[in-house]
């Protein structure tokens, strides 16, 4: 049996109410956690793409996107490793506004992780950061040492190295 | 969803006229060329049934009593017919009941579609009276399910569902349909689904894998054929009969597969599986080439992957790529329709004759007759068995009736010993097991094929769990014949507790009714049998009987079905006793 490992998957779909159920169901079933999800626009009109990762065999992930593309309304299903893809995921940090004043050190922290100050009040300031898993990591670990209000983070988002054929899969339906 | 859709053709309404969702829902399936469909009334669908009493002369409704019956008999006018079944209910109680028939459905790749009426849209989500999230229940058993909030939707989604429910792989529809676009007046026109931008049905057929099929078949010393329900979805019957005869190929059947090519024939070896017959089963693990036609290695085939033919090349013809190297790693895969792959590959393979090979077959053929089979059918202790009632009927419909089994151990005699001399004969739930899906499914077959005889072959306790279905062949008088095999128990699983619960038969044994009564009570001709001089007797007033007829057969309380692979044992290990 080979080893479970992380996997980004990339579905085209339509647009269309209750998709969603249907492919989380092809996790559920198969007793497997959804790490992030993500949908959005893809750079197809009317074509919606989405961004999972999950953590499993490569056996399975193919059997899985077997499953995905089955689904009526799925034009396309891909699964990529850690390095066929560029990726991002972003994050906010809610943060007493006195340490920002107070705490030199969080000034350098804020400079040198490439963080950008979203808004400060009063009582708080919040922080957007963008980047690798690692790096937000990393920078939640420094934050910590001080104190976060509140945290929350992005599904993943991806695009691949390589060129996708979607597009012209799309213009042969046309002909 | 981007579709393409025929437009002009005599099927498509070109010109548009103004009239209701409700309407418009009737006259789609029209288009569709349906002509009975099978449901339930209720609050939410009302508008819909109004039409349909309009338009009784072009299309009929057939009340089945409970909307479990109306999914099974969808499903059995579908597996008759090729055609696509439909059902309908109203909301909640109305649709969930028809859950069953969709999961078995869907499982058994049935082409149907369901239609259920929805509370108003301004109260979607709010708890109203008889009001379920049906899209989101059967989401996981429809191969495509939608809600229509809009009566102008009707037409394209009807359209649509339609050509998903029968294309490619087929299976249900659910089409959930709210009050308000039931009364909504739009302009009507009707254009045929013809493509869907998001849906392949048919996955390319590579040349190279076919040739390489043809090259494993031709070389191979002890080729083994199982085939499953692909080749009567495909229609591919005789293009299949051409290639096994060709090369000479032994040919199993899974349960959905059977009737493909007749019971008589030659290279026919039989059933594979669970209660399958000994020499495939045994032999699947010494063939050198497996081939897989439109089977999808079902565990109850397999039994266990670890010893499942390791010592063959495996090559699977298959219309659905998710089923590629699912359950048994493939050496070389034939994606397509059965019926054009196997017409592509028969110029490739050699004229072949494997003369020992057979003679395998026989040989084991022979150890399951001596130790089982003449047992089963040529009984000589006193107590009826399931297997003479079976042969029997063989004998009085020359093996030409459309046999409809409910689940149990009656099932796998069914199975084992009916034969099946013309396809689509063997209607039976399959992949979900349904208890109950004989006797409304028996219905929809005599509807979808009234030529044929339509037998039906179901256990005590199957056959009260959709008894209520007699009341539908009163009503229309639809001349199913019912064949109970009675042995007061859950037969099937009290033979597990006898074989591997040291007999604790807890809660399987049955005490049961009047039958004969009962079915008199629906004014339907019905005789009981419990002596075996009776039998042939009571069969032929069965089958020469012209309306619905019932007849109970008492048979021996506590037999088995044997052969048997016990769960998570290998094929080869299959016990005959
Ligand atoms: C709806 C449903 N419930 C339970 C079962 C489990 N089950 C499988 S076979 C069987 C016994 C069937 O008994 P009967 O209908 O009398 O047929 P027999 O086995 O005696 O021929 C049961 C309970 C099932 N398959 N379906």
């Amino acid at each position: 049996m080979s080893e479970n490992k992380l996997y980004t998957v990339s579905i085209y779909t339509e647009n269309n109410i209750g998709l969603l159920n249907r492919i989380s169901a092809i996790f559920q079933r198969r007793h497997i956690n959804i790490e992030s999800i993500n949908s959005s626009a893809s750079e197809i009109e009317n074509v919606s793409k989405w961004t999972i990762v999950v953590k499993l065999t490569e056996d399975q992930m193919k059997k899985i996107i077997g499953q995905i593309e089955k689904q009526v309304e799925v034009i396309k299903a891909y699964y990529h490793t850690e390095e066929e893809i560029i990726y991002q995921e972003s994050c906010l940090f809610k943060i007493k506004s006195d340490l920002l004043f107070e705490e030199r050190q969080i000034q350098n922290i804020i400079k040198e992780s490439n963080a950008r100050i979203v808004t400060v009040n009063k009582a708080f300031f919040v922080l957007e950061k963008s980047g690798r898993r690692s790096e937000i990591e990393l920078l939640h670990r420094e934050l910590s040492a001080f104190g976060i209000l509140q945290f929350t983070r992005s599904g993943r988002i991806a695009v691949t190295k390589t060129p996708m054929e979607i597009t012209k899969m799309l213009e042969a339906f046309q002909h | 969803m981007e579709t393409k859709t025929i437009k002009n053709n005599e099927q498509s309404t070109s010109k548009t006229i103004r009239i209701s969702g409700s309407e418009a829902v009737v006259r789609s399936l029209i288009a569709e060329g349906v002509d009975v469909l099978y449901g339930y009334p209720g609050g939410a669908i009302m508008p819909v049934y109004d039409e349909l009493y309009k338009f009784q002369n072009e299309i009929h409704h057939v009340l089945t009593r409970h909307e479990q019956g109306a999914t099974h008999a969808a499903q059995g006018y579908a597996r008759i017919s090729g055609k696509v079944g439909v059902a309908m209910a109203t909301s909640g109680p109305g649709a969930t009941n028809l859950i069953t028939g969709i999961a078995d459905a869907q499982i058994d790749s049935t082409p149907m579609v369901c239609i259920t009426g929805q509370v108003g849209s301004h109260l979607l989500g709010s708890d109203a009276f008889q009001e379920t999230d049906i899209v989101g229940i059967s989401t996981p058993v429809t191969k495509w399910n939608h809600q229509v909030t809009k009566a102008s939707e009707i037409p394209e989604v009807i359209a649509k569902a339609f050509y998903i429910a029968k294309s490619g792989r087929p299976g249900p529809v659910l089409i959930d349909i709210t009050k308000d676009a039931q009364f909504e007046e739009f302009d009507f026109k009707y254009e045929k689904c013809t493509g869907i931008r998001s849906y392949k049905p048919i996955p390319e057929t590579n040349q190279v894998d076919l040739q390489a099929a043809a090259d494993l078949i031709n070389n191979a010393k002890k080729p083994l054929v199982v085939w499953g329900q692909g080749v009567i979805l495909g229609e591919a019957e005789a293009e299949f009969k051409a290639v096994i005869e060709k090369a000479s190929l032994p040919s199993a059947w899974t349960i959905l597969g059977a009737s493909a090519i007749p019971s008589t024939h030659p290279l026919n070896v039989g059933m594979v599986g669970m209660h399958g017959n000994y020499a495939p089963n045994v032999l699947t693990n010494e063939c050198d080439v497996l081939i897989a036609i439109g089977m999808r290695f079902d565990d109850r085939v397999t039994g266990n992957l670890a010893t499942y033919a390791k010592q063959a090349k495996v090559i699977h013809f298959e219309i659905d790529p998710a089923e590629i190297d699912k359950n048994v790693k493939t050496d070389v895969a034939v994606l397509g329709n059965s019926k054009e792959t196997l017409t592509a590959i028969l110029p490739f393979l050699k004229e072949n004759s494997h003369t020992e090979w057979h003679q395998k077959f026989k040989d084991l053929y022979q150890v399951e007759f001596d130790k089982v089979i003449r047992n089963d059918l040529h009984p000589t202790k006193d107590g009826l068995t399931m297997g003479e009632v079976l042969k029997e009927i063989n004998e009085q419909s020359k093996g030409e009736a459309a046999i409809v089994s409910d689940v149990g151990q009656h099932q796998m005699i069914a199975c084992r010993y009916a034969d099946f001399n013309v396809s689509k004969s063997n209607i039976t739930s399959g992949g979900l097991g349904t208890m109950g899906f004989a006797l409304p499914a028996a219905i929809g077959a005599k509807m979808g094929a009234p030529e044929r005889d339509v037998v039906m072959i179901a256990g005590d306790g199957g056959y009260q769990m959709t008894i209520q279905e007699l009341g539908t062949i009163f009503q229309t008088k639809v001349p199913v014949k019912i064949v109970v095999l009675n042995n007061n128990f859950l037969g099937m699983v009290r033979q597990w507790q006898q074989l591997f619960f040291d007999k604790r038969y807890a809660s399987t044994e049955m005490e049961n009714p009047d039958f004969v009564a009962i079915a008199k009570g629906y004014h339907i001709d019905a005789k009981s049998v419990s002596k075996r001089e009776d039998l042939a007797n009571a069969v032929k007033e069965m089958m020469e009987t012209k309306g619905p007829y019932f007849l109970e057969v008492m048979v021996e309380k506590e037999d088995n079905v044997f052969p048997m692979i016990p769960t998570g044992a290998s094929v080869s290990d299959v016990r005959l006793e």
